[in-house]
């Protein structure tokens, strides 16, 4: 593996991301700046010398423009400023107490996703147009069509409050309040990555070099294993930037549903308060992780695949 | 004994717009140490016929007869049983050297599975043996070379990669289907010359499939000659060049370009497209196209065969050259129990 | 090909054409009849039964969304208080039960699919007419417009669109025509992307450079060979882009920002249903078991789509 090849790809997409933070960061600012109504209007009516200070101390009475420069300088320091909505609180440590919980719930409904989906996937592939295929595929198909909001009130009643076996929602990082969120988040996600992965493998095993493999008289397993699976899988490892980004969306619902004190909650929650700063820094930051997970993605699809790896050096 | 005994091979395939006859029922043998040669237009059925044999067919194919390998029949076998003839008594090459070799695998990996899976060599021999390999099919630098990946090496090498690759179990049978076709014209000689040195150092057989009748006057021995899915004409090489009984090998022969008679006529070719296998003419399949059709070829035409082993499908006799007559034709009683003498619809 | 019967009279070297020519006669005998490419696609779509009973339903569930209101005794806002929070029953004509103020589920469910189909189609509309004409643009001009242009789906690309859309909601209120322009236009990314790609491949194609090299003109080669090409793609994608949006305005009507009162959506049933589940669950199974028949129907109308006009993806 060549380094300098892959440090140059990789410095070379990193400044791309730039661009991509201050749109991110200028839309989100100048949208949630249009919205009627501010941080203070919901409450109970303050005098205007109060309101005078407060806006004088949040920078409210500045020109717009002026606002959006100081709030870049801001974030440069990683400071999103304190939210409005929750007066003890900066959105730093709102987030800080967000996120490791959003983590959770959304890593391992990715590996659950990853690994449930790519092995149906396969079993699909290799008993295309049997029974076994369409119904593994009907099953999955489901799992896309079905929302998540449908799904988990569904998954409530029975495990939960039928049978008593989870609790129906909450959080106290044990594993029972787990593993609801975590498997009504990764249902879609099996579902897409299932389809995806039996289309893969079929069109890989139609190729002709594990015709040449089959022709070497290797074992259906070894041809299997060793030609067509890491081929099969590199659309796969591509869709899981877009993955991502479809499970920091889902996760929005699921923390809603069961009640789980995430990122997302705290979104939607600052969103609908008009908390400017919150909002717009969870906006931020989930919008910085989906960009670096996408890099990071991109960097093991080019690490994967030998054709860009060796071509970067040429 | 031949080494490989085809009899009443068949070939069909399950297509939407119904079943495709691709193989009509093809006897041939090999011998040790000959190579044959199967010739005739894209969509005659050659690569068919021989994915059968190896067991690879797709799934919507099917096939039946017999074909005998050192006296055991192939159409028989479990998958396992083929595989462990595939790779290491019989090797096969493809036409595709573009698309036939893993890209995500070094040519190192691809090589020495072959040896370590067959012959149970460790890594480091089987590494060796895949470079000796190398070296002789002339890939330049064979040991850095080894480690590469397929992108890196060009048409021709990656040809020479895979009969590398096919030979490193010292196959009693190499099948090559179109090995040179996909590759320019200068490299093709290379190849074609490549495969018939390695079979004068061991004795290997040969199967090769092609359309190019040059390449088969430089290595081959015998020659079959298909059409739609039958064989219309098999002899020595010699016979088939010098004394080419089919019209149709007739017509083959006539359309190659020749450098020694510049003359201003037309490019002779053969008229009319290759057939629709869904809707074929009845009797002989080539009538349609025959400069000597006659009334007669309406009617299936019987498998001619001579004491030296030529045969020839066909209304013409072989001896004469004129067009038999139906009454003409031996029944199949008169022709005791040589099954290739039956008719078939 | 050259038959002896193809050749022009006025050729002095050739010879003259043979009253009956037995190799033409022969050769029309054997032609296959050709198939158009639109054609051949339908009888492959046609053959693929689960995107045919998918498209049977889906039309039946078209009937009975316009036509079903009409034809019921409740409208959706009536408040039977007789019969509130009541089981599904034949004798009250609550064929679906009521929820808990007394209003009829079949008829809130048929008028919630409306809504939501009505919003599927429009805001896929809306991201179709973004999307094509933006990656016809960039695909067709190539170059350093299509590279800016792409550039620019790139960035919003990253961007999490879902958020987006909640804070234009939030921002400008919970109008329905809003809601067709916010998911419309945050969705028409993946469409100009299709269409760019599309547009790129035609446009080096063999053909294009043939009907250039025989002098059509731009405009008609785009409505001859590039927008009947480009036609499939989109076709498949809005199929497919239909379930993604109604899905889409689910969430938002599940988060309290979809269509406002006295309008209702099927997100805003299963919302509403989610809450009194325990106690009546047809108020929430009823809705979802539409919504989910029409997303899963969707999906197989437009895999089948897919399959039909590019076969080898399925193979």
């Amino acid at each position: 593996m060549n380094q300098e090849g892959i440090l140059r790809h990789s410095a070379t997409r990193l400044l791309g991301l730039i661009p991509t933070l201050l749109v991110l960061i200028t839309i989100a600012f100048f949208l949630i700046r249009v919205a009627p109504g501010g941080p203070f209007d919901g409450e109970k009516i303050l005098p205007p010398e109060i309101r005078a200070n407060l806006d004088a101390k949040y920078h409210l009475d500045e020109p717009l423009v002026q606002q959006y420069f100081r709030y870049l300088g801001q974030i440069i320091t990683f400071d999103f400023g304190p939210s409005f909505q929750y007066k003890d609180w900066t959105v730093n440590e709102l987030i800080a107490r967000g996120f490791p919980v959003s983590m959770t719930v959304g890593g391992l409904a990715m590996i659950l996703a990853f690994i449930v989906g790519t092995l149906i996937g396969i079993i699909a592939a290799l008993r295309q147009n049997t029974a076994v295929d369409y119904s593994v595929m009907g099953v999955a198909m489901l799992g896309i069509s079905i929302p998540n909001f449908v799904v988990a009130p569904l998954l409530i009643l029975v495990l939960a409050v039928y049978q008593g076996w989870l609790p129906a929602g909450g959080w106290d990082w044990s594993i029972q309040r787990m593993v609801l969120p975590v498997v009504t988040l990764a249902l879609p996600v099996i579902a897409y990555i299932a389809r995806l992965t039996r289309g893969s493998m079929i069109e890989v095993l139609h190729s002709n070099y594990i015709r040449t493999a089959r022709a070497k008289g290797l074992p259906g397993y070894l041809v299997i294993r060793r030609h067509a699976l890491k081929p099969a899988l590199l659309p796969v490892i591509s869709f899981m930037g877009p993955a991502t980004a479809g499970l920091i969306t889902g996760s929005v619902v699921i923390e809603r549903i069961y009640s789980i004190p995430g990122l997302g909650s705290y979104f939607v929650q600052g969103a609908l308060n008009r908390d400017y700063t919150l909002v717009m820094g969870v906006v931020i930051f989930y919008g910085v992780v989906i960009i670096v997970l996408n890099f990071i993605v991109d960097l093991l699809y080019a690490w994967m695949n030998p054709k860009i790896r060796y071509d970067e050096v040429q | 004994m031949a080494l490989l005994e085809v009899r009443d091979l068949r070939v069909q395939f399950e297509t939407p717009d119904g079943v495709v006859q691709a193989v009509n029922g093809i006897d041939f043998d090999v011998h040790a140490g000959e190579t044959l040669a199967v010739v005739g237009e894209s969509g005659a059925g050659k690569s068919q016929l021989v994915m059968a044999i190896m067991g690879l067919l797709a799934e919507n194919g099917s096939a039946t007869g017999k074909a005998e390998f050192e006296g055991r029949d192939l159409m028989q076998m479990s998958a396992k049983e083929l595989n462990r003839i595939r790779g290491r008594q019989i090797a096969m090459i493809f036409q595709d050297p573009m698309t036939s070799l893993n890209p995500f695998l070094t040519i190192e990996k691809q090589m020495t599975e072959v040896v370590m899976h067959h012959q149970g060599l460790r890594k480091d021999e089987a590494r060796a043996h895949a470079v000796e390999m190398l070296r002789a099919v002339r890939i330049p630098d064979p040991e850095e070379r080894v480690k590469q990946y397929p992108h890196e090496y060009s048409g021709g090498m990656r040809q020479r990669v895979m009969i590398a690759m096919g030979l490193l179990c010292e196959p009693d049978l190499l099948i090559a289907d179109e090995p040179s076709t996909a590759l320019d014209v200068t490299v093709q000689a290379q190849i074609t010359q490549l495969v018939g040195e390695l079979r004068d150092k061991s004795n290997m057989s040969v199967i090769l499939i092609t359309h190019d009748l040059a390449v088969v006057a430089e290595i081959c021995d015998r020659i079959i000659v298909m059409y739609a899915g039958e064989m219309v004409e098999t002899g020595t090489v010699e016979d088939i060049f010098y004394r080419p009984r089919h019209p149709y090998t007739q017509g083959l022969l006539a359309s190659v370009p020749r450098l020694d008679r510049l003359s201003d006529d037309d490019l002779h070719a053969i008229p009319g497209n290759p057939p629709n296998l869904l809707d074929l003419p009845t009797g002989c399949r080539f009538r349609d196209r025959c400069e000597k059709a006659a009334e007669v070829c309406r009617q299936v035409p019987p498998l001619q065969v001579l004491d030296d082993g030529c045969m020839s499908r066909c209304f013409i006799d072989m001896k004469s050259g004129e067009i038999l007559s139906v009454a003409d034709v031996p029944s199949p009683d008169d022709a005791g129990d040589d099954p290739v003498m039956e008719g078939r619809e | 090909m050259n038959t002896p019967a193809d050749v022009h009279i006025d050729d002095p070297g050739a010879a003259m054409p043979q009253p009956e020519d037995p190799f033409a006669a022969a050769m029309a005998e054997q032609d296959i009849p050709g198939r158009s490419l639109w054609v051949d696609a339908w009888h492959r779509l046609l053959k693929n039964r689960a995107a045919v009973i998918s498209g049977i339903i889906m039309f039946v569930m078209l009937l009975l969304v316009i036509v079903g209101p009409m034809l019921s005794p409740w409208e959706g806002d009536f408040t039977d208080w007789d019969n509130t929070a009541s089981p599904p029953n034949f004798e009250t004509g609550h064929w679906f039960g009521t929820d808990a103020v007394g209003r009829d589920i079949l008829v809130r469910t048929l008028e919630g699919g409306r809504i939501s189909l009505l919003v599927g189609l429009v805001a896929t509309l809306v991201s179709l007419a973004i999307g094509v004409t933006y990656g016809a643009i960039a695909g067709y001009y190539g170059g350093f417009t299509d590279r800016i242009m792409m550039r620019i789906v790139d960035i919003i690309y990253a961007l999490p669109f879902m958020f987006f859309v909640i804070l234009l909601m939030v921002v400008f209120g919970r109008h329905i025509v809003l809601i067709f322009v916010a998911i419309g236009a945050v969705n028409w990314l993946d469409m100009a992307r299709i269409v760019r790609g599309q547009t790129l491949g035609l446009k080096n194609t063999e053909f294009v450079e043939a009907a250039r090299a025989c002098g059509v003109d731009h405009k008609d080669i785009i409505r001859r060979h590039i927008i009947p090409n480009l036609l499939g793609v989109v076709m498949v994608y809005v199929t497919l882009t239909i379930p993604q949006v109604i899905l889409v305005e689910s969430f938002l009507s599940f988060l309290g920002l979809g269509v406002q009162e006295p309008m209702s959506s099927w997100g805003a049933l299963v919302n509403d249903g989610a809450q009194d589940m325990e106690s009546s669950p047809w108020t929430l199974v009823f809705p979802a078991m539409f919504l989910t028949v029409t997303l899963y129907c969707f999906n197989y109308i437009g895999d089948g789509m897919r399959d039909a006009l590019d076969p080898k993806d399925r193979a």
